[in-house]
Order: C-alpha cells, then sequence, then structure tokens
C-alpha cells in the first residue's frame, strides 16, 4: 500500500495528500493501543528468548570473564573437541534421543488409548472421576516425584524392596545403583507424571467430533474398533500431528528435574540417567566449564532446530494441512 | 462414541479404575509415610498401611516452623506475582493477536512461536539473566526467568478468543465509541473466564513447582529458597549423609524421613486445593483454546 501512495505522490493534489496522511494517523491512532499492549511481552520476548540466541556463539569462544564475554578470543571449534574427548556427551545425546522416542511412542499411545476410554465410558462418575484424578501427578513437582520414587525404590525400607519384591519372591534391588533399570523407571514415571494432561489434550479433540459420523458408521454396521479407526483417529491427526512435531523439535531436549532429581543424581546411573540438560548444567554450575557446556548447549540448539524443520518437511510432503508451519 | 461391544466397555472400564488407582496409590504412599513414626518407617519400611498413625512429624514441623514457614511464604509470594504478571502479559499478548486486522500480526505470532523452535538454551540464557540482568541471588530470579513460560498458553488464548468472541460484539462496542482497552477489560476478559482460569492454573503450577530457578540463580542466598527448593535442599543433604559418613554438615540438622514426607504433603496441599475451583474451566478452557484458529 505505501508504495502505491509513493508511486502516485508527485501528481497527488495537496488535499489528498492530506487525507491519506489524516488516513494514516487515524491506522496508527487506531492501532496504537494494540501496540502498546503487546510491548511489554516484545520486550520480554526479546530479553528472555532472542538475546540469548546471540549467545550461541560463546559455543566458538574461549571465555574469560575478565574481558567479557564478547571480548574473548575466538576459540574455533576447540570447545566441541573437547566436550567429544570422552564419551560424556554422546552418551547424553544418545540418553536424550532414545527416552524421548520412547516417550513419543507410548506416551501418545497411553494417552489417546485413555482419551477413548474418556469418551467411551458410560459410568458419568467413573468419566468424571478419572478426569479430574488423572492430572493429579500432573500438579506434583518433579522433586516431590523424587519423593515418592524414593518411597517406593529407597533399598533399605522402601516399598517395592519391602512389600512387592518379597512377594515374588525376589530378592531386594539397590535401585539407585543400578543402571540398567533406570531406563524402564524413568519411563514408568514420565508417563505417570504427563499422560493425565496429554490425555485430556486428546480427549478434548474427541468431544468435538461430530457424532452423526458414528451414527453414520454404526449403520455401515461399523464395529467399535472400527469407528475407532475410521472415525476417531482421522479426527485427532491434527492434534497428534501437532503434538508429534514439537515433541520431536524437543528430541534433544529432556525434562531437567525428571533426569536430576528422581535419580537422585547418583554418579553410578549417569550411563542411562544423563542427558544434555543435566550434562550441560552439571558442566555450567557444578564443574563451571562454560566452554563444554556452550558448546553442548549449542548443538542441542541446533540439532532440535535442524530435527523440527526435517519433520515438519516430511509432514507437509505428505499432508500440507498438517504441517506445523 | 457409540460403543455398544461388552468387552470394548469392560477394557476401558478396567483400564480408567487401573490408572485412576494408579495415580493415587503413590500418592497416598507419599500421604501414609508422612504419617508413620520414624522407628516404624526404618523398621517395617514404607506401606501404604501404616500399623499405627502418628502425627509426630507434623508436630515437630510445627516446631520447627521457622525455616520451612519462610520458604512456604517466598513460594506464595513467587506464585502471587507470578501469576498476576504472567496471565496479565498472556492476555496483553493475546488480545492484539486476535484482531484480525492488525497490521504485522503475522510476524508478532511468528517472533512468539519461533522460540519454540529454537533458543539460545540454558548457558546464553543464564548469562544473561546473571551478567546483564543480575537476577542472581535475588527473589526475582526466581520470577522474571519464567514469564511467558509457554507460548502455547498465549496462542491458545488467542485462539479462545478468535473462536467465542464474535467479532460482532467488539465492533459494536467500537461503534459506541468504545476504546481498544475498554473493549478488553469490559467485554473481552469477562467473557474469558474459562480460559483465563486454565492459563491461571497451568501458571501457578509452573510457579509453585518451580526449583530449578532456585538452583541456578539462587546459589548463596538460600534464605530466598521456596519450599520446592528447601525439599530438594533436604533431600540432597540426606543422600549425602547416606554415602559419606562425615558430611559438612550436622546429622541433626535434617529431618528425618516421616518430617521430609510431611513437608512434602504440605508442599502439594496449596495446588490440590486451587485444582478443583480451576478443574471446571480446564476441559473447557483446552478445548476452545485449541480449536485450529
Amino acid at each position: 500500500m505505501e508504495q502505491t501512495m509513493k508511486q502516485k505522490k508527485p501528481v497527488l493534489p495537496e488535499e489528498e495528500k492530506n487525507r491519506t496522511r489524516s488516513r494514516r494517523n487515524k491506522r496508527i491512532k487506531q492501532f496504537l493501543p494494540l501496540y502498546i499492549m503487546l510491548l511489554p511481552g516484545i520486550v520480554y520476548l526479546i530479553i528472555n528468548n532472542y538475546l540469548p540466541m546471540g549467545g550461541l556463539v560463546i559455543a566458538f569462544k574461549k571465555v574469560n570473564y575478565a574481558v567479557g564475554i564478547f571480548n574473548s578470543p575466538w576459540a574455533g571449534l576447540s570447545n566441541f573437541k573437547f566436550l567429544f574427548s570422552n564419551n560424556d556427551a554422546l552418551n547424553a545425546l544418545r540418553n536424550t534421543v532414545l527416552y524421548n522416542l520412547g516417550f513419543i511412542l507410548f506416551g501418545n499411545i497411553l494417552a489417546i488409548t485413555v482419551a477413548i476410554a474418556l469418551d467411551c465410558v458410560k459410568s458419568k462418575f467413573l468419566k468424571r472421576f478419572s478426569q479430574v484424578v488423572i492430572l493429579i501427578p500432573y500438579l506434583l513437582s518433579t522433586v516431590i516425584v523424587s519423593y515418592i520414587v524414593y518411597a517406593f525404590l529407597n533399598p533399605t525400607n522402601g516399598f517395592v524392596n519391602n512389600s512387592v519384591l518379597p512377594l515374588l519372591g525376589i530378592d531386594p534391588i539397590k535401585w539407585y545403583n543400578v543402571p540398567k533399570y533406570w531406563p524402564v523407571i524413568l519411563t514408568i514415571v514420565y508417563l505417570w507424571m504427563s499422560f493425565g494432561y496429554s490425555s485430556i489434550l486428546y480427549y478434548s479433540t474427541i468431544i468435538g467430533i461430530d457424532k452423526s459420523l458414528y451414527e453414520a458408521a454404526v449403520m455401515d454396521g461399523a464395529t467399535t474398533w472400527q469407528q475407532i479407526c475410521h472415525v476417531t483417529l482421522p479426527s485427532l491427526k491434527f492434534t497428534i500431528i501437532t503434538l508429534v512435531l514439537l515433541a520431536v523439535g524437543r528430541i534433544c531436549y529432556s525434562d531437567f528435574g525428571l533426569f536430576y532429581q528422581v535419580p537422585q543424581h547418583s554418579g553410578l546411573l549417569y550411563s542411562t540417567t544423563q542427558t544434555i540438560d543435566t550434562f550441560v548444567y552439571r558442566a555450567l554450575l557444578e564443574l563451571n566449564d562454560v566452554g563444554r557446556s556452550s558448546a553442548a548447549g549449542f548443538l542441542q540448539s541446533i540439532l532440535g532446530f535442524i530435527m523440527v524443520f526435517t519433520a515438519n518437511t516430511l509432514v507437509s510432503r505428505i499432508d500440507k494441512e498438517s504441517a506445523l508451519f | 462414541m457409540i460403543n455398544d461391544n461388552k468387552a470394548y466397555a469392560a477394557f476401558f472400564n478396567v483400564l480408567l479404575v487401573f490408572l485412576v488407582l494408579a495415580c493415587l496409590i503413590p500418592f497416598w504412599l507419599l500421604i501414609a509415610s508422612s504419617f508413620t513414626s520414624e522407628t516404624t518407617l526404618v523398621q517395617n519400611g514404607y506401606s501404604l498401611f501404616p500399623q499405627e498413625w502418628n502425627t509426630g512429624a507434623y508436630d515437630y514441623l510445627w516446631t520447627t516452623r521457622g525455616s520451612i514457614g519462610r520458604a512456604y511464604i517466598m513460594s506464595i509470594v513467587y506464585s502471587a506475582i507470578g501469576v498476576t504478571v504472567n496471565v496479565l502479559m498472556t492476555i496483553l499478548f493475546a488480545y492484539p493477536l486476535s484482531r484480525s486486522e492488525l497490521p504485522g500480526k503475522n510476524f508478532l505470532s511468528l517472533m512468539l512461536f519461533f522460540p519454540m523452535l529454537f533458543n539460545g538454551g540454558l548457558v546464553p540464557t543464564y548469562l544473561v539473566y546473571t551478567n546483564i540482568l543480575n537476577v542472581k541471588d535475588s527473589i526475582w530470579g526466581m520470577i522474571i526467568p519464567y514469564l511467558l513460560f509457554n507460548p502455547f498458553l498465549v496462542i491458545m488464548m488467542r485462539t479462545y478468543f478468535t473462536s467465542s468472541i464474535p467479532n460482532e460484539v467488539i465492533e459494536a462496542a467500537k461503534i459506541d465509541g468504545a476504546t481498544e482497552t475498554q473493549c478488553l477489560v469490559r467485554i473481552v476478559t469477562p467473557m474469558s473466564k474459562p480460559i483465563i482460569a486454565t492459563v491461571s492454573l497451568m501458571t501457578l503450577i509452573a510457579y509453585w513447582n518451580n526449583w530449578t530457578n532456585g538452583i541456578y540463580f539462587l546459589t548463596t542466598r538460600t534464605d530466598l529458597y521456596g519450599i520446592q527448593n528447601y525439599l530438594n535442599d533436604v533431600m540432597n543433604k540426606a543422600s549425602f549423609l547416606q554415602s559419606h559418613s562425615t558430611g559438612m554438615f550436622n546429622a541433626s540438622d535434617i529431618p528425618n524421613t516421616g518430617v521430609r514426607m510431611a513437608i512434602a504433603v504440605i508442599a502439594v496441599i496449596p495446588l490440590l486445593v486451587a485444582y478443583p475451583f480451576f478443574q471446571k474451566y480446564f476441559v473447557k478452557g483446552i478445548t476452545l483454546g485449541s480449536v485450529k484458529g
């Protein structure tokens, strides 16, 4: 619009010029309050989200606090070489990706099943009551969850070693010393904490499905399983794709509390509980090693972005409507 | 869904009952162990049905209410400020984005959404907050880094505004001479209770349960710890004591197991109390907010 006004400018009579100016003034006046409303949020996003993006260059610097971070000398790829000088970082990367793949797979299957169950169950009481109860674990912080896990797994007097294993005739297990159990434990804990919320997300989509679709399916003789496959799941497609895409974008990220606090940051368990987030935290705040932690953080950001971009491109190839952007 | 199949109905019922129990039993174990005396806990272990109920842990909490009460009050302060500012910022961001004719709307949505796909990560964020904003060891370290913590809440609220509040209502008010601010305060906000309740609850959960900002930013001022960091600290000291016979601190400073469980229980209570008030709006808020807009 501005361009067309500029083109016309030389031939504009004086009064018309005034009119466009007053129209523009009016337009600014009309939207100014809206922009003022946006201001706090924009300032916050710039400080909290965009400023740190520039800080990604730290990964290529040899940080010297005396001269300031941005005046520190460039270090090329030495931080990355140092990062991969032993297996810790690769192990953390592998753990993060594998846990997330498991979480995406099992989390969505469980949540969709629960959402369908919530929709199908006839008893009004069970429907309401379970909607309330499944969100209770979602209210707990990972610190409290770690207390609960500890009550179950405490090696000397925990509930599992004391009450469950004796029933099965199994000897007590030192849970916090043996890495091989933790992929299962952490997956269960993750599902326990999160399935309620994602079930409600899916359920909120299911209750929006047009009931006549089911009626038509029943008329055609569809079984319950066929109704699920041909009516419910296709209607959930958009929600599933959105949630999975976002989760894929975060495949290099992990819930810090789940992997740091729930295993009681037991050093014996690092081989299966260390993720990039706990690695970066430990390198930055416990070892004060900015080089390694920023290099790991850099890889996390870049890989995450590449992942979500690739996944989105694939989805839009198959079905343009479902893509995220 | 139309469901006449007995086998499926049975399966879904059993599944839900199982999950309800799976959610409640661990939580019950936490409560039960807080009501078990220390000697029973050590001798018989954690149990769903303690042989005798004992309020010793809570009595102990009451006698030492100084430090725990302080952490509790700090949590309330952080949550109150955090929820208020966050909900206001969310509304103020979502409302302009819901006005379809706003120039630059797509760019602003992208600006909001992009950090979900790409961000600087912990190290640069930590350095921005400690070196530029200087929030280290102050209460702001517990409040500022979590504002607008989830762009989804803004998107949900914007979608709610566009899908549940007819544009005609706002246009009519405009013709009557209402400004944008008046439209937002008098018309849009009162019509948006479900989504505001949903956003408030999500923010309350995030702030009340937040302890990572505490370990990032409150490294020396442990007196500013909220209840979650207090719990975290006690847990770390206790597990440190278990693995090292000589500690850096006095073993008697660390509450025993039952007391720790009791602190955990009282740390959950505020959310459990607030939850039912928000719950009736929750599904509605999510449903209306997540309709593709």
